[in-house]
């Protein structure tokens, strides 16, 4: 492994990292967005709404990231909705993230069991009050594990996003080994630089989930 | 039907290359798949072994194909290995191993979650009863883990399936690249082929794992 190398390629890794951070912490907020919006709308069973969720939650669980960001990125424009890299890659995360997210708050919402709204309601609070006071902070602290879980599976799918040419650092990695053959050098800092990412999402995604592991009374 | 770019799919035989396409995208999980759940089993019992240094191994090894993006995983099978060692491993060969050693990290977590989470009163009932180790084993604990394992286990082979997707990346002709291919020869005469044909591929994928899912989710209802 050569050192001059290395320090040659840190700039554009750098570069690169950035676009990864800024395109997947952008995807994971909308995701969270539409998370919450579907598993509040299966929660309250709204009707139309929730069945629409639920076909929303199917088609992006059981398809690709990859395959949902070529259909986004070429198919879409055919039908005359066009959009530059950076969004269909923030779109394509938003598609993917939101059914997870969904799936995370929805299982958290639905492992309270009734008698706890039941109680609240019988010791006169109103049914927003028993969700605000009583359901929601049990049902957070379950969806915890899973929502970091898929924090970190959504920064990991960003690594996808060179199909739709963006410049993350697969791109980079790529490009760099078909430009100049050091292939140790880019794929060392390849691994380097999700390491950098990751390892602390991990590490702190532990230390939240110890801290916030509350509810389950009774169990 | 012109302008959705759909016509292209009746065209000759796209769409049994489409499947052809498929085909091979399905072939690479389910090697990896049948490797995976071997191994993940194996591995998964050593690890609820009282050894630290197996723990110590075994963790670490999970951890890391946990933390890296099967992508990365890829290349440095796909490319690291041919510069590193003087491999010359084709794509699909480099995606089995990849899909293999990543299923097996998973599955072996799968696993040591399905037994440890068998409650140590029923070790102790099965001894208090004068069973013998692998009398427990055989009737008490297996049957309940294999109980947790199985939705699990079903709902790794969607996610294989929808990971191997990625083997596009390192020059495997599975089904985007047929549809690229497709798409690139209708040029002139479906101008719109793009959007039928990530369409049928979008589609494709889902009639693959949408029924395993549902499987898996049944599965784990009935047994909860």
């Amino acid at each position: 492994m050569d050192a001059a190398v290395i320090r040659d390629y840190l700039p554009l890794y750098r570069e690169a990292a950035l676009l990864t951070l800024r395109l997947g912490l952008l995807g994971i907020l909308l995701s969270i967005v539409v998370g919450l919006f579907c598993a509040a709308v299966q929660f309250l069973k709204i009707p139309v709404l929730q069945l629409l969720a639920k076909i929303y939650i199917e088609l992006s669980r059981n398809t690709p990231l990859l395959v949902q960001l070529f259909f986004i990125y070429y198919g879409l424009p055919k039908i005359g909705i066009k959009t530059d890299p950076a969004v269909c890659g923030v779109a394509g995360l938003t598609f993917l993230g939101g059914s997870y997210m969904a799936e995370a708050f929805r299982s958290g919402l639905e492992s309270i069991p009734r008698i706890q709204e039941e109680s609240a309601v019988s010791l006169g609070m109103t049914r927003l009050q028993a969700i605000r006071h009583v359901i929601l902070p049990q049902a957070v602290s379950v969806s915890i594990p899973a929502f970091v879980a898929n924090v970190i599976f959504l920064l990991k799918e960003t690594s996808v996003f060179s199909a739709v040419s963006l410049m993350d650092l697969m791109f980079t990695a790529k490009d760099l080994i078909g430009l100049y053959y050091d292939t140790t050098e880019a794929l060392f800092l390849l691994v380097v630089f999700y390491l950098l990412i990751l390892l602390p999402v991990s590490i702190l995604g532990t230390v939240v989930e110890k801290k916030v592991r509350y509810a389950g009374f009774g169990t | 039907m012109q302008a959705l770019g759909l016509e292209v799919l009746f065209k000759g035989k796209n769409l049994v290359r489409l499947l052809g396409g498929l085909g091979v995208a399905l072939k690479i999980s389910l090697i990896s798949v049948l490797i995976s759940i071997s191994l993940g089993i194996l591995l998964g019992l050593l690890m609820t072994r009282r050894n630290a240094l197996i723990r110590l191994v075994l963790r670490v090894y999970l951890e890391i194909m946990r933390i890296m993006p099967q992508m990365v995983l890829l290349f440095l099978v796909f490319f690291g290995t041919t510069r590193a060692l003087g491999w010359d491993l084709d794509g699909e060969t480099s995606s089995v191993i990849v899909f293999s050693l990543w299923g097996t990290a998973e599955m072996s977590d799968l696993v040591r979650g399905a037994i440890i989470s068998i409650p140590k009163h029923q070790y102790e009932s099965a001894e208090a009863l004068g069973l013998s180790r692998s009398q427990m084993y055989f009737y008490i604990i297996l049957p309940q883990a294999v109980r947790r394992l199985i939705p699990l286990s079903i709902n790794l082979i969607t996610r294989m399936i929808k990971t191997t997707s990625l083997v596009l990346m390192i020059g495997v002709v599975e089904v985007i690249k047929v549809a690229q291919q497709i798409i690139e020869a209708n040029r002139m005469a479906s101008p719109n082929a793009a959007f039928g044909m990530y369409l049928t591929v979008f589609l494709l994928y889902f009639i693959a794992c949408f029924p395993i899912s549902v499987l898996a989710r049944g599965l784990e209802k009935r047994w909860q």
